[in-house]
């Protein structure tokens, strides 16, 4: 093999490793702790016309130090419970989480009627920063 | 210029409320109405308390965990308010009517601190005052054919104004408990 060749199978191996390398070391910054979800206007409509659309995801993950803070949005015209409170129209709750663990909550937004929310601690290893950087990559797609 | 806008920043985090260990709701309404009656006898009316920070929650005297726990913690809150207690009230109200009656959750709450006062009605009362507060109850009777109930188990968070300010979730210690009624307590 050419030394041009060389080069150019060498270049992207070391770009990959220089990305694995920022992902796993360089400090995570995030712009906010809380991490948003609304409940939009016509929710409980459409559920009472049978229509079954998740309008919030059964799971949602939260890491502590980074987005630890749960922040709901009730924009439709009836309450909604979530897990420990009612929400009326218009009205936001804003929960932060302090601990790791996996919270069970009753949703009446959801069509299961349960909400998982799982809190991680602050990922500290590089191999947790890939992680946690690979899962918010793919959460935003 | 710039130390103009660093100062403006710095006035607008400390104008910023301080966090709460609960989860807050935003804007703050009035806490729906409770037409009970309390374990001495009189109307439960939150209009009662108003000017005291009133903490609100459902159970029944029977529950054999999450009510004991519950209690125990705010207790254990009031008593380290020391003074500052007396401007906070325990409101529990049952969510067994069929056995909880005035007496029996008066002896109960009382066995926690003789200051907390319960709620309790007729079933139409009950399901009303629960479903005001999205509170969910579940039956399971056992095969002698007594039966647990599985309720919702958070703290509503009611200040002096009677607004619905925050709920805390079942779990935390006496000691969040304290924090957010200190935050509560000063307006």
């Amino acid at each position: 093999m050419s030394r041009r060749m060389r080069i150019i199978w060498l270049l992207p191996l070391l770009a990959l490793l220089a990305a694995v390398l920022w992902a796993g070391f360089a400090p995570i910054h995030v712009g906010s702790r809380e991490k948003l979800f609304e409940i939009p206007k016509g929710t409980y409509a459409r559920r009472m016309s049978g229509d079954k659309v998740e309008i919030l995801p059964a799971q949602i993950r939260l890491t502590l130090g980074l987005e630890d803070v749960l922040l709901l949005r009730n924009l439709d015209e009836v309450p909604q419970v979530f897990g420990p409170t009612i929400m009326m129209p218009g009205q936001s709750f804003r929960l932060p989480f302090e601990k790791a663990a996996e919270y069970q909550f009753v949703c009446t937004a959801h069509v299961s009627g349960q909400m998982t929310i799982v809190v991680d601690d602050m990922p500290a290893t590089p191999w947790e920063k890939i992680r946690w950087r690979v899962r918010e990559l793919l959460e935003k797609k | 210029m710039t130390l103009l806008i660093a100062g403006l920043a710095a006035n607008a985090a400390d104008s910023a409320p301080p966090a709460l260990k609960a989860g807050v709701l935003s804007p703050a309404m009035p806490a729906p109405a409770l037409n009970l009656t309390a374990t001495d006898g009189k109307p439960l009316a939150l209009e009662r308390y108003r000017g005291k920070v009133v903490l609100l929650a459902f159970g029944f005297s029977n529950c054999g965990e999450v009510c004991p726990i519950t209690l125990a913690t705010l207790a254990g809150a009031r008593k380290k308010l020391g003074t500052d207690a007396a401007d906070v009230q325990v409101v529990y109200v049952t969510v067994d009517p069929e056995r909880d009656d005035a007496a029996q959750m008066r002896k109960f709450l009382g066995s926690f601190d003789p200051t907390f006062v319960g709620g309790v009605g007729t079933r139409a009362q009950i399901d009303a005052a629960q479903k005001n507060y999205g509170i969910s109850s579940t039956k399971t009777v056992h095969a002698d054919g007594g039966y647990a109930i599985g309720h919702s188990s958070s703290i509503y968070m009611i200040d002096r104004a009677g607004k619905l300010r925050a709920v805390m979730p079942y779990g935390h210690p006496a000691d969040d408990f304290v924090h957010d009624l200190k935050i509560l307590l000063r307006g």
